[in-house]
């Protein structure tokens, strides 16, 4: 019993294969523009694939181009969005008994099961307002017990905290987290945290193509991608292993056909394609270059400075480097300024792509 | 929709009121072109109220004529409105909400009877319904004969009306957009659950104000009437036509007459400008 699906839509240069075992919570990380909605639009059916196939416990969703395609209220998938999409129209209890009486229930019993979904999500006592005299977050709540009362199979979140403000957002992530414990679940997000708190495994989706798999801790702790290294604050250079270091192949910068010096895997061998990432507060900045200890010094470019907590962010090269305010003024770091960005041999990690 | 929450009203208004002030200011000979355009409106209104026989005013609009003829024009404008309503907002879900080939095409002949003259409108029921008509004869061997007939008034009043109906319609359900719908699709919802509890309710200010387009356009129907169902008091002679036939013999009841219609316009262009086209507007704000 599981969910798998693959799908092709040319038009937007997708192509995408995603299993999900029962009770699992993937997240789906990448770029604006990637495709990740498209992956949840396909899923419920509100978007047909050139081609492709997805099964969901034993049931066919589609298998196209020759085979079938379910309409979406036949598929056991509730989409939950952005926005909460309540109906304006129906009370907050109506909102969530939608589902039951969909299903075919009785007015009563529909209203019953609502009453008991909005009591999972502590919005009991906001059964009887309009949706529009709910505030954003607790709109998103009872969106919440409406997507549960439909007792989905698989339950596809689009950025569901997104539209919350600060204040809202940690009390519907606690929320999420406890509903979608041992619930079968696709959650797209652009946050690490809610990745990290909600699923148990993610994806990284890039232009349209699943670009890493694995548990979030691993994929933040070890990315492969550029954007997965973005997320967990990482610096990332792909490359070829060559002994202690890594020869850098794609543009980073200046840093192609540069080799970084590192603390390589045991599994990483020489002449196999590998990756090598190393923290920002790593990175020591000079005006001019530097040797010594056995460490890393690139030239680069400032491109951008930007605040990152109590430090500035020094954005150079395709590299970060988080230095104090004190060393910034001493530099007098500017945007087109030439630079040497620095970092120890010890701090560069290297391993197989 | 209902009143919404302080904020988003708040929010319109405030709006209104900055874009007022911060106007950069039109150029004053603008002004005299519009109150050319105003008073070109407005004159010709002011010159036949001028006109009235108010001492007159009642026994004239109470005459057994005028009061047929008002009853009929009531009740075929409200069943043609009917019609429109019942066969217009199916038409309007199919324009707005699928794709298919040939669509443009379909929707500027069905928006045809806007521009066209109702003479010609007229004409063309008459090839469709009358006695050697398309379909009319067919009709005529099963009993039913409709041109010069009450239905035939309801037929010409429902041809020049439904357009608007569509129009409206159509605008409402492409701002309100489908995302409601696809949420109730994946809650587990047929497409007939789809349409009855959610689609419909949500474009229910942009039908009322169809609607009422619908129904003041048929109230003022009158050539294709004229053409297709003539003018037999009781039976296909509604209020435009008696006015228009009262002129030659009776002015002063013709204007009074005038003015009963232009009072049943102004109320209805009230109620679908304060009431449903703000509602609209709201809704499809929100």
């Amino acid at each position: 019993m599981s969910f798998q699906l693959e799908a092709e839509v040319a038009a937007r240069g997708f192509g995408v294969s995603l299993a999900l075992a029962p009770g699992e919570t993937v997240a789906v990380l990448g770029p604006n523009g990637a495709g990740k909605s498209t992956l949840l639009s396909v899923a419920a059916g509100l978007l047909r694939p050139d081609a492709g196939r997805a099964v969901l416990d034993g049931r066919t969703l589609f298998d196209l181009p020759a085979g079938p395609w379910l309409a979406p209220h036949l598929r056991g998938t509730v989409l939950l969005a952005q926005e909460p999409l309540l109906f304006p129209h129906l009370s907050v209890l109506d909102n969530v008994a939608f589902a039951p009486r969909s299903a075919g229930a009785g007015r009563r019993s529909a209203r019953e099961a609502a009453r008991r979904w909005l009591a999972e999500v502590d919005a009991l006592e906001l059964a009887g307002r309009r949706p529009a005299e709910l505030s954003g977050g607790q709109a998103q709540r009872v969106a919440v017990a409406r997507a549960l009362a439909a007792d989905p199979q698989l339950l596809l979140l689009d950025e569901p905290l997104a539209a919350l403000d600060v204040a809202a957002a940690p009390m519907l992530r606690r929320l999420l987290k406890r509903v979608l414990a041992g619930r079968r679940a696709v959650i797209v997000t652009h946050d690490v945290l809610d990745a990290l708190m909600l699923a148990d495994r993610a994806v990284v989706l890039e232009d349209g193509r699943i670009t890493e798999d694995g548990p979030v801790r691993r994929i933040l702790e070890r990315p492969r991608s550029r954007f997965a290294a973005g997320l967990a604050g990482l610096n990332l250079v792909s490359g070829t292993v060559a002994g202690d270091g890594l020869l850098a192949a794609d543009g980073a910068g200046g840093l192609t056909g540069t080799t970084v010096t590192g603390t390589p895997d045991p599994a990483a061998a020489t002449g196999q394609p590998g990756i090598a990432v190393f923290r920002p507060a790593e990175v020591s900045v000079f005006a001019e270059p530097v040797h010594g200890s056995p460490r890393n010094t690139f030239a680069v470019t400032v491109s951008d400075v930007e605040p990152q907590g109590s430090h500035l962010r020094v954005h150079a090269g395709g590299l970060y480097a988080d230095i104090t305010v004190a060393a910034a003024a001493d530099l007098d770091v500017a945007p087109g300024m030439a630079l040497y960005f620095s970092v120890k041999a010890t701090a560069v990690e290297i391993y197989p792509a | 929709m209902r009143p919404a929450s302080a904020g988003p009203d708040g929010r319109a208004g405030r709006r209104r009121r900055q874009s007022a002030a911060g106007s950069p200011g039109l150029p004053r000979w603008i002004l005299l072109p519009a109150a050319l355009g105003f008073l070109a409106v407005l004159l010709p209104l002011a010159a036949m109220a001028a006109r009235v026989n108010w001492s007159e005013f009642l026994p004239l609009v109470t005459s057994p004529a005028s009061l047929t003829a008002l009853g009929l024009s009531l009740r075929t404008a409200a069943a043609s409105t009917l019609l429109c309503v019942v066969l217009g907002t199916p038409a309007a879900l199919v324009l707005a909400r699928t794709r298919f080939p040939g669509q443009q095409l379909l929707r500027a002949l069905v928006l045809l009877p806007l521009v066209l003259p109702p003479v010609v409108g007229g004409i063309a029921l008459l090839y469709t319904f009358g006695r050697r008509g398309l379909l009319g004869q067919t009709l005529e061997v099963l009993g039913i004969q409709i041109a010069f007939s009450t239905t035939a008034v309801v037929l010409a009043q429902t041809f020049v009306a439904m357009p608007f109906l569509v129009v409206s319609l159509e605008g409402t359900l492409r701002t309100a957009g489908n995302r409601y719908e696809a949420v109730a699709a994946t809650l587990g919802a047929r497409p007939t659950t789809v349409l009855t509890r959610v689609t419909l309710p949500l474009i229910l200010p942009g039908l009322a104000s169809g609607a009422v387009l619908s129904f003041a356009r048929a109230l003022g129907e009158f050539g294709a009437t004229l053409t297709f169902a003539g003018s037999l008091e009781g039976v296909t002679r509604t209020l435009p036509l008696e006015i228009y036939l009262q002129r030659e013999t009776d002015p002063d009841a013709a204007v009074a007459l005038s003015l009963v219609l232009v009072a049943v316009a102004a109320v209805v262009v009230a109620v679908s400008y304060r009431k449903t086209f703000t509602g609209a507007l709201d809704a499809a704000a929100r």
